[in-house]
Order: C-alpha cells, then sequence, then structure tokens
C-alpha cells in the first residue's frame, strides 16, 4: 500500500539551532500516528512544515506516492491536508461559521461572501459534532475552551481532509470533551483519513495512535507500534532519548 | 407569504425558559450605534438651546455635512487600516500631495502639454484620475515597506506625513494654485448641488433600496430557516430608516439659494427671474460621494472575501496567515484603498476651498483617526464599523462648529475636542468590558 505522507529527510534550522534534524516519518491511510516528545523537541515545528506554515531547508514531502510542494497553507489545504493548532488559529472577533470557511469562502453569484449559506453549513457540521453548540452567530471569543476547539476541529473536518494534523486537540479539555475528540478520531480514522496525533499524555497516546514516534531535540529517535511497547518503554525513549533496542 | 414567516419564527423562538428578550434585543440594533446616534443628538440639542435655535436650521446641517465629508470618506478607509492593527499617520500630508497634483494637472500640466484649459470637458476627470493614481501609488508603496519589509506603520506614516507634506510644498513652490475647473469646483459642497427634484429622486431610491435590503435579508433567512425579527420589529426598523432618509433630503431642501445669488445667476444667463422664484440646494454631490462610498466600504467589509480577511487579519494575524491569506499584500491593499481614497478626499477638500492652499489636509490625519476612534474602532484590531467612523467625524465636525457658533475660543475649542476623544474611548473601553462580562 502506499503512503499517505511520506516525510523524507526533513531538517530546518532556525538561526543555526536545527529545530528538525533529519527526520523521516510516514503515515498510511486509516492510520494515527502520534509525535512526542518534550517541549521544543521539534514536534509542532514538523508539522507545521507539512502544514505549509514552515518551509522545510532540505528533504521531500511524498503525498499519496507523488512528490508534493507545499510553501504556502494554502498548498497543503490543495492536498487535503487539514490542521488543527494548537492555539486553535481562530479569529477572536469573528463568528464560528467567518472562522470555519476562512480562506475558503462559499460566495453568491456575485461574487458576494454567502453568510447565510455558511451559517446553514455550519449549522450542519456542529450538529453532528458538538450538538450542545448554539452560539453560531457570536465572536468565537465569546466561546468556551471546548466550543473553540470544536470550531477548530469543525474547520478541519469539513473540507473533506484526508490528512489531518491534530496539534494537542485535547490540552484544553475537559474530561468529556476530550472524549468526544477521541470518539471522533477513531471515527475519522476509520473513513480511512490519516491523521498525525501530538500530544503530552503518553497513555491517550497509546490508546488511540497505531504508532508513535519519538522526537528529542529536533530528532527522531524511533518509530514505534503500539503493541509492541509500553508506557515506560515510551517515556524512556522521551527522557532518555534512546531507541528502545539501543537501551 | 406573511402565514409562512410566522410560522417559521414560531418554530425557532427561544423556549419558554429562555428569558425574555428586550424591546432593543428584539429590534437587534447595535446599542453602541444607538449611544452614539444619542450622544449626536445630544450635541445637536446642546448647541441649539445655547446658539439660540440657530444651530439646527437647514442652513447649519447643510454646512455641517459638506465640512464633514472629506474627513468622513478618509475615515472609512482608516477603519480597515486601523482594524488590521496599523496606523496611517500621513493622511494629511498624501491629501497635499494629491490635491497639488491635480491643481497643478489642471492649471499648468494640460494647458502647456495638452492644450486643455481650465473649463475643458475633459480636464477635471483627467485630474481626478491623476490624483487617484498618485494617492493609489503612495499608498500601495507605504503598504509595501510595512507589509513585505515590516516596518512599523507608525514610522512608514511618520516618515510619510513629512515626506508627502513636502513634496507637495515642492510641487507647487509653495503657492496657493487656483482658481480650479468649475467642474471640479462642483464636487466641494455648495457649488454643486441636485436641487430639489432630484434629491427626492435620490432619496426615494435610497428608500426603496434600504427596504429591499432588508426584505431581501430577511427572505433569505427564512429560506434557511434561522431565527428572524418579529415582523413589528422589522416594520419599525424600515421606517426608523425611511423617516431618516427622508428627513435628511427635506431638510437638505429646505435650505433655499439665498435671492441674491439667484439674481446674479439670471443675470449672468441674460434671463431675468420671475417673480416669486426660489431654488433650493439639495443633496451636494460631495455626499452622493459620501453614501456611495460609505456603501461600498460596507458591503466590502461585510460581504467581501478582502473585507472579511481585513477583519480576520486584525483578530488573529497568525490564524489568517494559516488559513492561506496573503496578510502581505493585504496590508498593501488596504493601504492602497486608503490612498485611494484621500485623492476622492483630496478633490472633496480643494473643490471646497475653489483652490489647492499649501496647508490644505494639516492635522487632518488626527481628525480621521479621532472619528474612526469615536466611531468604535478598537486600535487593537479587528473592531470598527464604516457607519460608525462616519458617525465619528460628524460627532467632531458638530462640537468643533458648534463651539465656534456659540463663540468659543479657539483654543478652548481644541481642548474640548481633544479631551472628548479621551473620553470616548474610556466609555468604549468601559462598555466593551461590560459586554465581555456578560
Amino acid at each position: 500500500m502506499t503512503p499517505l505522507v511520506e516525510l523524507k529527510n526533513i531538517s530546518l534550522s532556525f538561526g543555526g539551532v536545527r529545530a528538525v534534524d533529519n527526520v523521516s516519518l510516514d503515515l498510511y491511510p486509516g492510520e494515527v500516528v502520534g509525535l512526542l516528545g518534550h517541549n521544543g523537541a521539534g514536534k509542532s515545528t514538523l508539522i507545521k512544515i507539512l502544514a505549509g506554515a514552515y518551509q522545510m531547508d532540505e528533504g521531500e514531502i511524498w503525498i499519496e506516492g507523488k512528490k508534493a510542494t507545499i510553501h504556502s497553507p494554502r498548498d497543503a489545504r490543495r492536498y487535503n491536508i487539514e490542521t488543527i493548532y494548537q492555539t486553535l488559529a481562530l479569529a477572536d472577533n469573528l463568528d464560528a461559521p467567518s472562522n470555519l470557511f476562512l480562506g475558503r469562502e462559499l460566495t453568491n453569484r456575485f461574487g458576494l461572501v454567502d453568510d447565510a449559506q455558511m451559517e446553514a453549513e455550519t449549522r450542519k457540521i456542529m450538529a453532528r459534532l458538538n450538538p450542545n453548540f448554539k452560539k453560531i452567530s457570536e465572536p468565537v471569543s465569546a466561546l468556551s475552551g471546548g466550543q473553540r476547539q470544536s470550531v477548530a476541529i469543525a474547520r478541519a473536518v469539513y473540507f473533506n481532509a484526508k490528512i489531518l494534523i491534530m496539534d494537542e486537540p485535547t490540552a484544553a479539555l475537559g474530561v468529556h470533551e476530550s472524549k468526544m475528540v477521541a470518539d471522533l478520531i477513531k471515527e475519522l480514522k476509520a473513513q480511512g483519513l490519516g491523521i498525525f496525533l501530538i500530544s503530552h499524555d503518553t497513555r491517550e497516546m497509546l490508546e488511540l495512535c497505531d504508532r508513535v514516534s519519538v522526537m528529542k531535540n529536533g530528532a527522531l529517535i524511533g518509530t514505534e507500534k503500539v503493541g509492541d511497547v509500553t508506557e515506560d518503554d515510551i517515556l524512556s525513549m522521551i527522557i532518555m532519548g534512546k531507541a528502545r533496542d539501543a537501551a | 407569504m406573511t402565514d409562512t414567516t410566522t410560522e417559521t419564527g414560531a418554530a425557532v423562538r427561544p423556549s419558554p425558559t429562555a428569558p425574555k428578550r428586550s424591546f432593543l434585543s428584539q429590534l437587534e440594533i447595535d446599542t453602541r450605534l444607538l449611544g452614539m446616534i444619542g450622544a449626536f443628538i445630544l450635541v445637536c440639542l446642546v448647541f441649539n438651546v445655547l446658539t439660540d435655535g440657530r444651530f439646527l436650521t437647514p442652513r447649519n446641517i447643510f454646512n455641517l455635512t459638506i465640512q464633514t465629508v472629506s474627513v468622513a470618506i478618509m475615515a472609512t478607509g482608516m477603519v480597515f487600516v486601523i482594524v488590521t492593527r496599523h496606523i496611517d499617520l500621513s493622511v494629511g500630508a498624501m491629501l497635499a500631495t494629491c490635491s497639488a497634483a491635480m491643481a497643478m494637472t489642471q492649471t499648468d500640466i494640460l494647458p502647456r502639454m495638452m492644450g486643455l484649459g481650465l473649463g475643458h470637458p475633459l480636464t477635471p476627470w483627467i485630474a481626478i484620475a491623476v490624483g487617484l493614481v498618485v494617492g493609489i501609488s503612495i499608498g500601495a508603496f507605504q503598504g509595501w515597506l510595512i507589509g513585505f519589509l515590516t516596518i512599523p506603520a507608525f514610522i512608514v506614516t511618520l516618515g510619510g506625513l513629512l515626506v508627502w507634506r513636502n513634496v507637495a510644498w515642492y510641487m507647487t513652490d509653495g503657492q496657493t494654485i487656483g482658481p480650479l475647473d468649475e467642474t471640479f469646483r462642483k464636487f466641494g459642497g455648495i457649488n454643486g448641488t441636485l436641487g430639489e427634484t432630484w434629491s427626492w429622486v435620490v432619496g426615494v431610491i435610497a428608500v426603496i433600496a434600504a427596504l429591499w435590503a432588508l426584505w431581501s435579508a430577511r427572505r433569505n433567512k427564512v429560506n434557511h430557516g434561522f431565527p428572524i425579527k418579529p415582523v413589528w420589529a422589522e416594520v419599525l426598523v424600515g421606517l426608523i430608516i425611511a423617516g431618516g432618509i427622508l428627513g435628511f433630503v427635506a431638510i437638505l431642501n429646505a435650505y433655499e439659494v439665498p435671492t441674491a445669488r439667484l439674481l446674479r445667476e439670471f443675470k449672468a444667463r441674460g434671463d431675468v427671474m420671475p417673480e416669486g422664484y426660489s431654488a433650493s440646494y439639495g443633496i451636494p454631490y460631495s455626499v452622493l460621494l459620501l453614501i456611495a462610498i460609505a456603501i461600498g466600504m460596507t458591503v466590502m467589509a461585510r460581504r467581501t472575501r478582502l473585507g472579511r480577511y481585513i477583519f480576520a487579519t486584525g483578530g488573529n494575524p497568525d490564524a489568517a496567515e494559516l488559513s492561506g491569506i496573503n496578510t502581505r499584500l493585504l496590508t498593501v491593499k488596504v493601504f492602497a484603498l486608503m490612498g485611494g481614497l484621500i485623492a476622492l478626499s483630496a478633490v472633496v477638500a480643494s473643490a471646497r476651498l475653489t483652490n489647492h492652499s499649501n496647508d490644505i489636509g494639516t492635522l487632518d490625519e488626527l481628525r480621521v483617526i479621532a472619528a474612526a476612534v469615536i466611531g468604535g474602532t478598537a486600535l487593537a484590531g479587528g473592531i470598527g464599523t464604516i457607519h460608525g467612523a462616519i458617525l465619528g467625524a460628524l460627532i467632531m465636525q458638530s462640537l468643533q462648529s458648534g463651539m465656534a457658533m456659540v463663540g468659543v475660543d479657539a483654543p478652548l475649542q481644541n481642548i474640548v475636542v481633544g479631551a472628548v476623544l479621551v473620553l470616548a474611548v474610556w466609555i468604549d473601553i468601559v462598555y466593551r468590558r461590560r459586554l465581555g462580562g456578560k
């Protein structure tokens, strides 16, 4: 089977610091790959390269067996890569529909933004993701953390993503909402999406992911199938920065 | 039609447990806007009492509107600039450069190079085109410095304030250039008005357009099954809007051309004025221009992608960028638009003076920024409305001319205007905090 995404020997430096150092990763359809590591290990930087927010210095990205050129978030969206950022990347002053469709507004026959249509679509997807979501036409600054998260998730899911990147999707959420996100991840996985998941919660990662990759100081320590490792193995990879067989 | 609407309305009306909506929230009118209109009416009434009824005469209201136009046009552009978290301190200086360019085009370049003198039918339009090119180019250039070279807007436009003020001086050798073309001068206010009949025609068209917009917005909501206002609220809003438009036209039409001037005009045409003849000024072209710009800018802000991106970038620049918006190019566009509006404003300002003077537009940057900010544009970015900025300009101008009519000393006038600016922003901060804490 062709991998959905292949990251080959990716490197990126910020003024002498190698934030991502020769990292190779792959992702298959219907698979969840977790990225683990300390703060500053390079996880977010790596996925931001795939999302088009950063430009890599070296390396190649292959999507569905073809070499891809991703220079901007717009390019990434063209390859059906959707990202849920840790910061959520919402414009607080705009309402949920405007945020959901930001950069991809629906327009009417005069080329004007069709707010009513976008609101209708937002109501539809929200009914599925978070039935309690009612504040459709209020600025998202008025929403709770969980509701804001649902807007960010809805934005990623709505546009038929094939590749989904989730950076700490449950960090700001309560127990109940985290469970909803976990269920959603399982559902999307069953639909055949490939998901990169970043989280600090090792236990959650072992439950949701098929494989986990551990990074430290910009380099990839190793990638393991979750069935082959224990939580302690992963923790020692994160802390010691050594691959399992070497430890 | 009525049946289906009420049915849909009932279906989505809040459940009995939900708190009953207040009168104002049923009308769905922005309370902030209401507060500003209230403040404006208060200012007018107070000055009307202080001037023994001279403030609210058709003549003074007419003057007030034409004095407000120039700053109001620029204030609509300043809203976009401030919404994207920038500032433009160079608008007054750019106005001078645009005005100088247009004055020199009419009086010097066109007659000398193309043999088109003042009064030639093409002259005013070529001049305005030159002004627009100059304004848009300067704006785009400053926007490029800000967006692509990432120099702070404050610095770029502070430099621009000095540069463009003196470019204007250099172009004209500091001389007053005039008189300007007669058609060109029609954009200044009192020299170019629609007259009574056409003013009513425009007023009626405006009412029809406004009611149609209300109706189609409602129909759109019904089609999607969204909550709608009760019919009485819709009708009330429609009546207020229609009354406002027609009232405004009636007031401008009530200002009659002085008999002496009519006599002069008839004499110039070689006619004799009929007994009992009178004529009204009606809506000035400059006010029509402002209204057209206000509508265009409002549509741009609310209904175009460009407007959506401007507000998104102001709310969260990183999010906008991650959504694939080219925020650098957006900055260039916003400043170029500002430049174009400055050029139109320069047409109105120099036409009103009937010449280009070296100090035209001095301190306009402060008036324009103050108008936008009093009008509810947040300097932190992301929030602001076009109608608010125009109302802000109107409030500032009312204060200024009201105090002048009452006979307040010039230094005191400026002290009051400065204090009002600070006060208005403080009230806005308190208001927003209340709203946020709700």
